[in-house]
């Protein structure tokens, strides 16, 4: 047995110190195991640094409390509930000599496996390419640890696997030594091998073996200094890129499983509305051409096929009667009423003359990802084996062994790569319907919602007013209130578990889920006095969850709106105001940033404005400035059935990252959080009508599109962050983007939005289709090869 | 069931289905290539774009029936052989910008890139802005600004 523990005991000079070079005295030791086995490694974790230091205050500014997220952000809570399973987490070198790691998070385009396999490979000191890092299935004695959100994965997992790798190192360099017979510190990886001083070399697969243990070993581990990283901070393509431009990256869709057909579920006009007895033409459609069965299940009528086409024939035939949904007969405005009867009061009083406030409704968003909820089961013999997209698999295999009646250890959960999922990807919906689909058939699924379904059944980002009340002086502002009104967010059973679990350590200590997060996730980052913020939320039976980046898109829009009104009153540049008002320098630094690059200020011609929004969360900071263009041209160009309007022109986006892993990455993140905060200031609102959305396709809900996007986009991540960490990427850059767009939307225009998406009551463009609820699937064009270009 | 047979990627198949299949399904379900994606069904998202005889067009609105048995199809699959090499400029493009991040929608993307370009050869127009926003593919990823210059970065050495 190699001598790799280093207890307490162990005299300082003799500790092994893996993968790291010379202890020194001010680095920080971990804590992890050599797990009985092939190597296979562990870890514990790691305290909290703050992100933010100390508020500064300007001479006018009257200073605000902090508020919880300035110290103790989602991540954090997130993070804190990972670390009991965070010895779990196994990195382990295969008898081929590779070193393969099962993440247990979900990759839906983040470039996480690509991340990890980064982390590995560097403290490891061995290429990126030789880290197999896979999507690990659904593993319930993680509890906590498997579920994916709120730009969590890198912050929670950075350290735990550096640790688990630094240790692998260790051990392969330990049984190197024995059997090279040098000093383990005499020696390097090198490729798969390690070598000594003299060039001999053994390979990874063969000291493997070697470095088995036979009992669980602890190990203490020092990780590699930053300032040697050689793998970090450069940029890595994605490792699946190239299965991703030839089609060769399987989706759940794409997964071959024997006799697995497709599935499709015929489901109500209603929103949540559910049928009223069973269909009158049953053995009609059981006898179409490749329908093979069909089988009532929880809301609806599944239809399984030898093709999707023919499974979404079967649906449109079905003749049934349906009970009213969950907002039947209802549209936007009932809600919107009912939310702002609901608001909670504003505690300061209003000043005459010196009180400004703005409410702004929100509209619905479509939480849609390309690839619609999906999703196989097959359940043979009293066991079950699922392959979805999933990012909280194991409230998904729990929900599998209730609707199949099975335990959870006879169902094996499979995470696929998802198709995008912008919060949809949490909630098991669909997993949930494959399972009630396979015993109701009794044969396996391969089950995929249709797209009008997925729009108008699927979750949404909710419906909700904001409320901002500020009382200005003659120079500072001495109240700031923030109400956000909304229709509840709903969050699958595994973040409601992880929620609870934190729900101690907030402010007050007995909130419910949903003030719990608002809790840890929004904050004024500003010196304003008197600072609150409250949140109310009802529940009105629709389906939601959160829409890449929860709470922060709609309340920085309000916060930064607000502020542009204050700076005008108190007759300051926009860019200036924030600058003097803004708590940290970490803030300060990016929104100067973004002003300097953006030429702030510059002239630009009638009917075109600049914009500006700060934002801070997932431990970043970042500021945005944008161009629009107002000018007629521009504003009546002509799409069929797209929206036009007012562009924006030029994104100029600094964000400090932190630490910054993957240059590329990052910078991805940001350009598709981008385009999201455009859709959401100025086009992608769905219109609840009569109890259903009207919106059922990409055509209907106006996604940023091509004609939208911006031309020019100018990205700065900065590099020499003075916060250690990583922070998180994927919801990073929709806050500060949708906030700037609605201000420049306002300098341009001269409109002073009441609402967002700001077209959002323009009429629809010509060419646009509104499909009918029932029957519940627009039937395919047969035209197709009339637009062939 | 009628017969249907026509060239996919380079290879004659036969194929059972009723006529009024849509060719997605025909590709995707009964021959098991997967390279282009359902995203809608309805001709809007454009994730199933594909080409038939060298032009882009979208499969889930096609009835198998009207594909003649000497049309040429092609999916993402088979692209880069159009090219007689291991990738299509286009795909190497797109490979060195990092464009795609969850990939669904990619391969459509791809492929309208590559019509798209030649549509502007053939025409003897600018492959600039406007061109490339006449492009319809949808991207939730928002991946849009890094296709545009992978569109720019392949038609260099198309």
């Amino acid at each position: 047995m190699p001598a790799h523990s280093a207890g307490t005991t162990t005299p300082r000079d003799q500790r092994k110190i893996f993968g790291s070079g010379l202890m020194s005295v001010n680095r920080r030791k971990f804590l992890g195991y050599l797990v009985a086995a092939p190597t296979l490694v562990v870890v514990a974790d790691v305290g909290r640094q703050a992100a933010w230091g100390g508020a500064e205050a300007s001479a006018a500014a009257l200073p605000s409390p902090p508020q919880t997220p300035e110290y103790y952000e989602f991540v954090d809570a997130y993070r804190d509930a990972c670390v009991p399973t965070n010895p779990l987490l196994r990195v382990e070198v295969k008898e081929d000599g590779r070193v393969a790691f099962a993440l247990p998070r979900s990759d839906n385009g983040q470039g996480i496996q690509t991340l990890f396999a980064m982390v590995i490979a560097e403290e490891m000191g061995i290429d990126p390419s030789d880290v197999d890092v896979t999507l690990a299935d659904a593993r319930p004695e993680l509890v906590f640890n498997q579920l994916t959100g709120g730009s969590s994965t890198t912050y929670s997992l950075f350290t735990p696997v550096r640790v688990a790798a630094a240790i692998a190192k260790g051990a392969l360099l330990e049984a190197a030594a024995l059997a090279l017979g040098s000093e383990a510190r005499e020696l390097e990886t090198l490729g798969l091998t390690v070598t000594d001083t003299a060039g001999k070399a053994i390979g990874f697969g063969e000291l493997s073996r070697l470095a088995a243990v036979p009992v669980t070993t602890p190990v203490e581990v020092l990780l590699k200094p930053q300032e040697e990283f050689k793998v970090l901070g450069k940029s890595r393509i994605k490792d699946d890129a190239r299965a991703m431009v030839t089609g060769a990256k399987k989706f759940a869709m794409d997964i071959q499983v024997p006799d697995a057909l497709p599935t499709v579920i015929c489901r109500a006009p209603d929103l949540n509305g559910f049928p009223d007895g069973g269909p009158s033409n049953l053995d009609e459609v059981r006898n179409m051409p490749g329908v093979t069965d069909v089988a009532p299940i929880g809301n609806g009528i599944a239809v399984r096929a030898l093709t999707f086409g023919q499974a979404i024939d079967g649906v449109n035939a079905l003749e049934l009667n349906w009970n009213p949904g969950t907002v039947a007969g209802k549209n936007d405005e009932d809600i919107v009423e009912g939310l702002r009867a609901a608001e909670l009061p504003l505690v300061a009083p209003a000043v005459p003359g010196k009180t400004l406030e703005q409410e702004l409704v929100h509209y619905s968003r479509n939480g849609s990802a390309l690839e619609t909820n999906c999703a196989i089961v097959s359940f043979k013999d009293g066991k079950a084996e699922v392959w979805a997209p999933a990012k909280s698999p194991i409230a998904g295999a729990k929900i599998v062994s209730q609707k199949l009646g099975i335990g959870v250890n006879d169902v094996t959960f499979h995470v696929v790569p998802g198709g995008g999922s912008f919060g949809r990807r949490l909630f098991n919906d669909h997993v949930q319907e494959a399972s009630e689909a396979a015993k109701a058939i009794g044969k396996p699924v391969k089950l995929m919602w249709d797209r009008a379904n997925d729009c108008r059944q699927g979750r949404v980002k909710p419906l909700c007013v904001t409320r901002v009340r500020a009382v200005v002086t003659d120079d500072a502002v001495a109240s700031f209130e923030l109400r956000y009104s909304g229709v509840n967010m709903e969050v699958d059973e595994g973040l409601t578990d992880v929620l609870s679990s934190q729900l101690i350590k907030a402010p007050g200590g007995n909130l419910g889920v949903s003030e719990t997060f608002w809790e840890i996730s929004v904050h004024t980052p500003y010196n304003f006095g008197v600072n609150t913020r409250l949140m109310v939320e009802t529940n009105y039976g629709f389906n939601t969850g959160s829409t890449r980046n929860v709470y922060g898109p709609d309340t920085c829009t309000a916060r930064e709106l607000m502020i542009d009104r204050i700076a005008e009153r108190l007759r300051k540049d926009p860019v200036e105001f924030r600058t003097e008002f803004v708590k940290t320098d970490r803030l300060r630094k990016v929104i100067q940033r973004a002003a300097d690059e953006a030429d702030w200020g510059k002239s630009m011609p009638e009917g075109m404005a600049q914009g500006i929004g700060v934002h801070q969360e997932y431990k970043c900071a970042t500021a945005c400035v944008v161009e629009i263009d107002a000018r007629p041209e521009t504003v009546n160009r002509q799409v069929r059935s797209g929206r036009t309007g007012p562009r924006v022109t030029k994104v100029t986006f600094v964000v400090d990252p932190g630490l910054l892993l993957n240059p590329t990455g990052f910078e991805g993140q940001v350009l598709g959080g981008i385009n999201d905060g455009i859709a959401n200031a100025m086009t992608a609102g769905l219109h609840l009508e009569n109890g259903s959305f009207v919106e059922a396709s990409w055509d209907n809900y106006f996604y940023t599109r091509q004609w939208n996007t911006p031309p020019e986009v100018n990205v700065i991540l900065i590099e020499d962050s003075e916060y250690p960490e990583p922070g998180g990427a994927g919801e990073v850059s929709v806050a500060a983007t949708m906030s700037a767009v609605v201000n420049a939307f306002r300098r341009a225009t001269g409109v002073e939005p009441e609402y967002t998406p700001v077209l959002h009551k323009e009429p629809f463009p010509e060419g646009f289709t509104q499909y009918p609820t029932s029957p519940p699937i627009p039937e395919s064009p047969r035209n197709g090869l009339d637009f062939t270009f | 069931m009628a017969q249907h047979t026509f060239n996919l990627n380079g290879e004659s198949v036969t194929v059972e289905a009723d006529d009024d299949v849509r060719l997605l399904w025909v590709i995707r379900d009964l021959l098991g290539v997967t390279g282009p994606k359902y995203g809608c069904g309805i001709n809007v998202c454009k994730a199933c774009t594909s080409h038939i005889n060298g032009k882009a067009f979208n499969p889930c609105s096609v009835s198998v029936a009207d594909i003649s048995a000497d049309d040429e199809i092609t999916t993402i699959e088979g692209l880069a052989d159009t090219v007689g090499s291991d990738l299509h400029p286009m795909q190497e493009a797109w490979i060195e910008k990092d464009v795609a991040q969850c990939g669904y929608c990619q391969p459509g993307q791809i492929m309208a890139a590559v019509a798209k370009v030649r549509q502007c050869a053939d025409e003897g127009r600018k492959l600039d802005d406007a061109a490339i926003e006449e492009i319809r593919n949808i991207c939730r990823c928002g991946t849009y600004n890094r296709i545009r210059e992978a569109i720019y970065a392949g038609a260099e050495n198309m």
